[in-house]
């Protein structure tokens, strides 16, 4: 038998050394404070919950849910649904050639390629509900509003999916078709793009979900879709209405996300 | 054609020919590191030319060189006629398509049909989604790439993910997609490194047969002493970045070739 296998087990945990130390105790501290600044006093918590289920509270006014209005509900959330779709579709599409262009290995110049990653992460950074107003401003109020901040939340979020996952590519097919001449379009249509078909698929449809979500959120600022309903249910304090609201709401979301988690598992 | 530059004997007969493929001088550095020291040799056409040396000893940077996959730190080459140091990035694509390069690894697109990814071959002179996949080619393209899959004895399996395919298909898969090429000339990176010797031995005769049924020259990088000895008409052996052995293969010593490979010299 050779010598190493008589060897006793490594230590459990390796030497710290000062630097580890003190990065611990640096993220301890961080989580500390901002539990103090901003978490909230439990017994403020306990009372504010128990004014929510008193008899006059939010939450009993709210049962039964009304479902008296289902018509004009259901409508808006259709339109709140074809907002999500054709929001997220246009940034789909959009996504795509910004990925591209911040991809490493498909990028035509690294100048390109840094602006199209800022673009992104800007687009991924702003709420889409800033871009709702953003939106509002440029085209009125309504579902185009809301489209186009769909559109634009999408672009930062499946751009950056899509970019990841061409960034993981196994190179070697690639490097293959440049080695024959193949055009840097031929080698994303032929190579890159069919080794990413199913992590894109996943994104997308995570997109889709991202938009639904989103869209149901985009009415309280008046970018169309079901969210105005809620709103003004709250304002007039029809609080059975609004609850009505959010379980159709929520129906809709938990349909959508079943509906693509089908999907992806079939597809991958 | 133009005047021979560096005429060498052809194997078959002694008529002077002009060299497919003519080093001189040819250098490489990374770095420090001089990779390849000085260069000079000649292939005649319709010929195999086996390239041995141990590991390190730059036959794959060698094999990159010829094509600018790694620009040479200086010296000369000439390829199928031109000088291929002086092409513009343009002008070196359309060579680089009259070039098969066969690598260890086969480097197909996964999740695609093997008549897809001999199709892809079809990018040497074609451009657009019809030459991305099987779906959207013309039918001469498709009927082309069949012929090429016919030729590697895959035909049946045309519609066959390559993921599906056992690693010598998958290498033959690869062998189709360069004839889809029409190339002139074939390099080849240890092509039979990873499969087992039966299949390797299939591989090396598929390339074999290309030079002696259709006329390619091939320079196929060998680390198995018997294939060097069996599927080459001539051997060059690298060491210490030069050429250190370059004889007809019927010449060639079994001793003084064993110390251009690592586990023969070992054993
Ligand atoms: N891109 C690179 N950057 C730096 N050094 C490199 C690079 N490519 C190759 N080398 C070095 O050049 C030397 C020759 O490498 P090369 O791959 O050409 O050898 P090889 O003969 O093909 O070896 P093997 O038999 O292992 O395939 C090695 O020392 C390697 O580390
Ligand atoms: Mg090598």
């Amino acid at each position: 038998m050779s010598e190493s296998a008589t060897l006793p087990a490594p230590p459990r945990f390796r030497h710290l050394g000062l630097t580890g130390y003190a990065g611990f105790l640096v993220v301890a501290a961080l989580v500390v404070s901002s539990l103090a600044a901003t978490a909230p006093a439990p017994d403020k918590l306990v009372n504010g919950l128990a004014r929510l289920f008193a008899p006059s509270g939010l939450f009993t006014q709210m049962f039964p849910p009304d479902f008296s209005r289902i018509g004009p509900i259901s409508w808006k959330l259709l339109e709140t649904l074809q907002m999500a779709v054709a929001g997220c579709f246009l940034g789909l599409i959009f996504a795509l050639p910004f990925a591209i262009l911040a991809t490493d290995r498909l990028s035509p110049h690294p100048v390109v390629r840094t602006a199209a990653r800022a673009v992104i992460a800007l687009f991924r950074t702003v709420p889409d509900l800033v871009w709702a107003i953003i939106f509002i401003i440029i085209v009125g109020l309504g579902p185009a509003a809301g489209v186009l901040a769909i559109m634009v939340d999408k672009i930062g979020f499946a751009g950056r999916f899509f970019a990841e996952a061409m960034e993981e590519t196994d190179p070697g097919p690639q490097d293959a078709l440049r080695a024959i001449g193949a055009s840097r379009l031929g080698i994303i249509g032929s190579a890159v793009l069919p080794a990413c078909l199913p992590s894109f698929t996943a994104t997308s449809l995570f997109a889709l979900e991202k938009s639904v979500r989103g869209s149901a959120a985009l009415g309280l600022v008046g970018a169309g879709g079901i969210g105005v309903d809620l709103k003004v249910a709250f304002d007039l304090f029809n609080y059975d209405e609004a609850f009505a609201i959010i379980l159709l709401m929520l129906a809709l979301v938990v349909a959508v996300e079943q509906g693509s988690g089908w999907i992806r598992r079939k597809l991958i | 054609m133009n005047a021979p530059v560096s005429p060498v004997r052809a194997e078959a007969g002694s008529t002077l020919v002009e060299p497919v493929l003519t080093v001189s001088g040819l250098t490489k550095s990374f770095g420090t590191a001089e990779v390849l020291r000085g260069l000079d040799f000649a292939l005649a056409p319709g010929q195999s030319t086996a390239l041995i040396g141990a590991n390190g000893s730059g036959k794959s940077t060698l094999l990159r060189c010829l094509v600018r996959l790694v620009e040479p730190t200086s010296g000369r080459v000439r390829m199928l006629g031109q000088e291929v140091g002086a092409l513009s990035p343009r002008a070196l694509r359309r060579f680089r398509a009259r070039v098969g390069i066969v690598w260890q690894k086969h480097n197909l697109v996964p999740r695609m049909s093997a008549l897809s990814n001999v199709i892809h071959g079809a990018q040497a002179r074609m451009a657009g989604p019809q030459v991305w996949g099987q779906a959207l080619a013309p039918a001469p393209v498709r009927a082309e790439a069949m012929a090429c899959l016919a030729r590697v004895g895959l035909a049946d399996r045309a519609l066959a993910r390559v993921d599906s395919l056992s690693g010598g298909q998958s290498q033959r898969v690869a062998i189709a997609r360069m004839l889809m090429q029409r190339p002139e000339f074939i390099l080849a990176d240890e092509p039979d490194a990873s499969l087992d010797p039966q299949t390797g031995q299939e591989v090396m005769e598929l390339l074999l047969g290309l030079v002696r049924q259709d006329g390619l020259s091939l320079l196929v990088i060998s680390h198995r002493l018997e294939h060097t000895l069996a599927f080459s008409d001539r051997i060059l052996g690298l060491a210490q970045g030069r050429i250190a052995l370059d004889q007809p293969t019927r010449e060639a010593s079994v001793p003084a070739l064993r110390r251009f490979f690592d586990h023969e010299a070992a054993a």
